[in-house]
C-alpha cells in the first residue's frame, strides 16, 4: 500500500514524465488482434500454402488424417508460437534492462548476454551433443548468467559505473570474445555451418518439445517482469531517487537480472541470436505509451512478439524454398535504428 | 628557475628510462623471434636453426624454416606492429583507452569482402595470391569510410562518442550480411572462410610479406612523424583547437593512416582483434603517454604479442586470432573494470 501511494506521488512530482494509458490500451488490444492475425498468416504461408480456414480447423478441430493438419500441428504451430514467445521475451528483457540501467543502448544482444548463452550452447554441441532440450536450456541459462554477471561485475567494479557508451563497448567486446571462442570450438569440431545459422537466429527447427519447455520459462519471466514493473519505473528515475523513496535497489536489480537472463537464455536456446528486438521495441513502446513500465512491459511484449512473427514470416518469403536467417532481416531495421541512436549519442532516458 | 631545471632533469631521466624500455622491447622481439623459429610441429634446435640460416641445413630443414616458418614469423612481426600502431592512433584521437581497429569496422569490412570473394569465385586456389589482400584492404577502407561519414555531423565533425556507437552499429550490419552470405557457401568454401575469419595468418608466404612491406614502409614513418600531433589531439577537442591544431584535418589523416595500417594487416593476417587494444596499453604502462616513444613501444609490444600468440597457435593447432582473444580478453576486462 505504502509503496503504491509513494509511487503515484513520484509520478505527480515529475512533470516531464507522462503516461498514456489510452494509447497503451489501444496497443494492447489492437496489438493482440494484429498478433493473432499475423500468427494465423504465418501458419498458413509456407512451402505449402494452406488456407486460413484450414488453419482454423487444424487448431480447433484437429483431424490427424489430413496432411495439412499434420503440417500445421507438428511444424508450423510450434514455430509460430516460439516466434511470438521469444519476440516478447527479447523485448521485455530489453525494456527491463533499459529501465533498470537507464541506458538507452541496453539490449541482451548488444550487451553480450545472448553471446554468453550461445557460447555455452556451442560447448554443448561440441562436447555433449546428445543433451535433451530440457537440459540444454539450463546450459543456456548458465551462459547468459555468466555474461550478465560479467557485465554487472564490470559495472560495479569500474570507477564511477559504466556510462551507456562504455557499457556498449564492454558488451561488444564481451560478445566478440565469446563469439571468437564459439568460433574456435566450431572450427575445431567442424560444427560451424550448422552452428552459424543458429547463431544468427532462426525458428525453422522448433518443435513442440522445445515450446513446451520455454512456454513455462518465458511465461514465468514475463509475469515476473509485470510484477516488477512498478519498481522498474522507480529505478528508471535514478538509483538515488528510488532508494530515497524506499525501494530496495539491490534486490530489485538482482531480481531484474534473473528475469533478464531467464528470458534471454530461454529465447537464445530456441531461436539463437536475435539482437535489436530488445533494443528497438522498448524505445518505440516508450515513445508511444510514456514512461510507466506497467504499460511499457506488456506493450513491449506484444509489439516484440508481433515484430518477430512478421520478421520470421518475411524470412520465409524473401527467397521461397529456403530460409533467410531472421536475425539478418531484423538487422535491416535494427542497424539504422542503432545508427539513429548513435547519432543522438545515446542520449535520452 | 630552479623548479624548472629540476623538472627538466627528471623529465630527461624519465625519457631515458622510456627509451631503454623500448630497446628492451626490441630485444624481446628478437628473443621471441628466435624461440618461435625453434618451435613448431617439427622442432628445430637452435643449432639447427643457426646452421640452416647460414645455408648448412638439410633440405628439409631449410624448407621448413624458409618456406613455412620464417615468412609466418615475419608476417606476425609486421601485422602485430601494424595493428598495435593503428590501435595506438585510435586510442589517441578518440581519447578512449578501449579503442581498437575493430571498432571502426575495419575487421568486419575486410571479412565481408573475403566472404563475398569466396562466395562468388568457384575455386579458391585458382585465383592469384594478391587478389584477396587487396580486396580485403578495400573492404576495410570502405567500412572505415562508412563509419567515419555516418559519425560525421556538420555542427561538430566527428565526435568520439558517435564514432564508437556508429562503429558498433555498422559492425552489426556487416556481420548480418556475412551470416547471410556464409549460408550460401559449400562446406569447403565455408571452412576456408571461417578459418580466415578466425585470423589464421593463412597467407604465410614471402609474397604476402612483400605485399605488406610497402604499406608498412610508407605508413610507419608517416605515423611516427605525426607523434606530436597525436600528443595534442589526445588532450581533447577544445584544448587542441586552442593549441592551434587543425583538428578535423589532422584527425582525418590519422584515421586514414590507421585504416590503411589495420586494413593491410587484416588483409594478410585475417581478422585478429585485441592486438590493437592490448599492444598500446602495455606500451603506455611501460613508457607513459608521449607518442614519440609510445608509438614505437606499441609497435614492438604488438609484434611480441602476435609472435607469441602465433607460436602457441602453431603448437596447439588453433587459429591465431582465437589464441589472441583468449589472451586478450581477460586483459581487456581488467582494463574495463579499472578504466575511469
Amino acid at each position: 500500500m505504502a509503496t503504491h501511494s509513494i509511487g503515484e506521488g513520484a509520478h505527480a512530482s515529475a512533470k516531464k514524465l507522462r503516461t498514456r494509458p489510452l494509447a497503451a490500451s489501444v496497443i494492447l488490444i489492437g496489438g493482440l488482434a494484429l498478433l493473432a492475425l499475423s500468427m494465423a498468416l504465418s501458419i498458413s504461408i509456407g512451402a505449402k500454402a494452406i488456407g486460413l480456414s484450414a488453419v482454423w480447423d487444424a487448431v480447433w478441430h484437429f483431424n490427424g488424417d489430413l496432411t495439412d493438419h499434420q503440417i500445421i500441428r507438428s511444424l508450423r504451430m510450434p514455430r509460430t508460437i516460439a516466434c511470438a514467445l521469444t519476440g516478447a521475451a527479447f523485448a521485455v528483457a530489453g525494456s527491463v534492462m533499459q529501465g533498470m540501467t537507464r541506458n538507452p543502448l541496453a539490449d541482451p544482444g548488444l550487451l553480450g548476454i545472448n553471446a554468453g548463452a550461445g557460447f555455452m550452447l556451442a560447448i554443448c554441441f561440441a562436447f555433449i551433443p546428445h543433451l535433451l532440450f530440457g537440459q540444454l536450456i539450463w546450459m543456456s541459462f548458465a551462459g547468459a548468467a555468466g555474461a550478465t554477471a560479467l557485465i554487472y561485475g564490470l559495472g560495479s567494479l569500474s570507477r564511477g559505473g559504466l556510462t551507456p557508451v562504455r557499457l556498449a563497448l564492454a558488451g561488444s567486446a564481451v560478445s566478440a570474445l565469446l563469439l571468437a571462442l564459439s568460433e574456435g570450438i566450431a572450427l575445431k569440431y567442424r560444427i560451424g555451418q550448422s552452428l552459424d545459422f543458429w547463431l544468427f537466429g532462426g525458428a525453422a527447427g522448433v518443435r513442440w518439445a522445445q515450446v513446451d519447455v520455454i512456454l513455462w520459462w518465458i511465461g514465468g519471466g514475463l509475469l515476473a517482469a509485470m510484477l516488477l514493473a512498478r519498481y522498474i519505473t522507480l529505478l528508471s528515475l535514478g538509483d538515488e531517487t528510488a532508494a530515497g523513496i524506499g525501494v530496495r535497489v539491490g534486490w530489485i536489480k538482482l531480481i531484474g537480472a534473473v528475469i533478464i537472463l531467464i528470458l534471454a537464455g530461454a529465447s537464445v536456446s530456441v531461436v539463437g541470436f536475435v539482437s535489436f528486438i530488445g533494443l528497438m521495441v522498448p524505445h518505440i513502446t516508450r515513445y508511444l505509451v510514456g514512461v510507466s513500465y506497467r504499460w511499457i512491459v506488456p506493450c513491449s511484449a506484444i509489439l516484440g512478439a508481433l515484430l518477430f512473427v512478421l520478421a520470421d514470416l518475411g524470412a520465409r518469403m524473401v527467397r521461397p524454398g529456403s530460409e533467410t536467417p531472421v536475425g539478418a532481416l531484423i538487422a535491416i531495421i535494427g542497424v539504422p535504428f542503432l545508427l539513429y541512436l548513435a547519432r543522438r549519442e545515446g542520449r535520452e532516458l | 628557475m630552479a623548479a624548472k631545471s629540476i623538472y627538466a632533469a627528471s623529465d630527461t631521466k624519465r625519457r631515458a628510462k622510456a627509451w631503454s624500455t623500448v630497446v628492451g622491447l626490441a630485444l624481446l622481439v628478437v628473443v621471441v623471434f628466435i624461440v618461435s623459429m625453434n618451435t613448431g610441429y617439427i622442432r628445430l634446435s637452435p643449432l639447427d636453426v643457426g646452421k640452416t640460416l647460414f645455408g648448412f641445413g638439410t633440405d628439409k630443414q631449410s624448407l621448413i624454416l624458409f618456406q613455412f616458418r620464417l615468412p609466418r614469423i615475419v608476417i606476425s612481426v609486421l601485422v602485430g606492429a601494424g595493428f598495435a600502431l593503428a590501435g595506438c592512433i585510435l586510442q589517441g584521437i578518440t581519447r578512449n583507452p578501449l579503442a581498437d581497429p575493430g571498432l571502426i569496422g575495419v575487421n568486419s569490412g575486410a571479412s565481408l569482402m573475403v566472404i563475398l570473394f569466396v562466395a562468388l569465385r568457384p575455386s579458391i586456389s585458382a585465383s592469384p595470391p594478391y587478389t584477396l589482400p587487396f580486396l580485403a584492404f578495400f573492404g576495410a577502407a570502405a567500412a572505415g569510410a562508412v563509419v567515419y561519414f555516418l559519425a560525421y555531423k556538420k555542427s561538430d565533425g566527428v565526435s568520439v562518442l558517435r564514432l564508437v556507437l556508429v562503429g558498433i552499429a555498422v559492425q552489426a550490419g556487416i556481420s548480418a550480411a556475412i551470416i547471410v552470405l556464409t549460408q550460401r557457401l559449400n562446406p569447403e568454401q565455408y571452412q576456408f572462410a571461417a578459418t580466415w575469419l578466425a585470423g589464421s595468418l593463412w597467407g604465410a608466404n614471402w609474397k604476402f610479406v612483400l605485399t605488406l612491406l610497402p604499406w608498412m614502409a610508407v605508413l610507419v614513418p608517416f605515423v611516427m612523424s605525426k607523434a606530436r600531433t597525436l600528443n595534442v589531439l589526445s588532450l581533447g577537442d577544445h584544448l587542441s583547437v586552442g593549441l592551434g591544431a587543425r583538428l578535423q584535418r589532422e584527425r582525418l589523416l590519422l584515421l586514414l593512416a590507421a585504416v590503411a595500417l589495420a586494413g593491410s594487416c587484416v588483409a594478410v593476417g585475417g581478422a585478429i582483434s585485441f592486438i590493437g587494444l592490448i599492444g598500446p596499453h602495455l606500451a603506455r604502462r611501460l613508457v607513459g603517454s608521449r607518442h614519440e616513444i609510445l608509438l614505437a613501444a606499441s609497435a614492438l609490444s604488438g609484434s611480441v604479442l602476435l609472435i607469441a600468440a602465433d607460436t602457441i597457435s602453431r603448437v596447439s593447432d588453433t587459429p591465431t586470432g582465437i589464441i589472441v582473444a583468449i589472451i586478450g580478453a581477460p586483459y581487456f576486462l581488467y582494463l574495463l573494470a579499472r578504466a575511469r
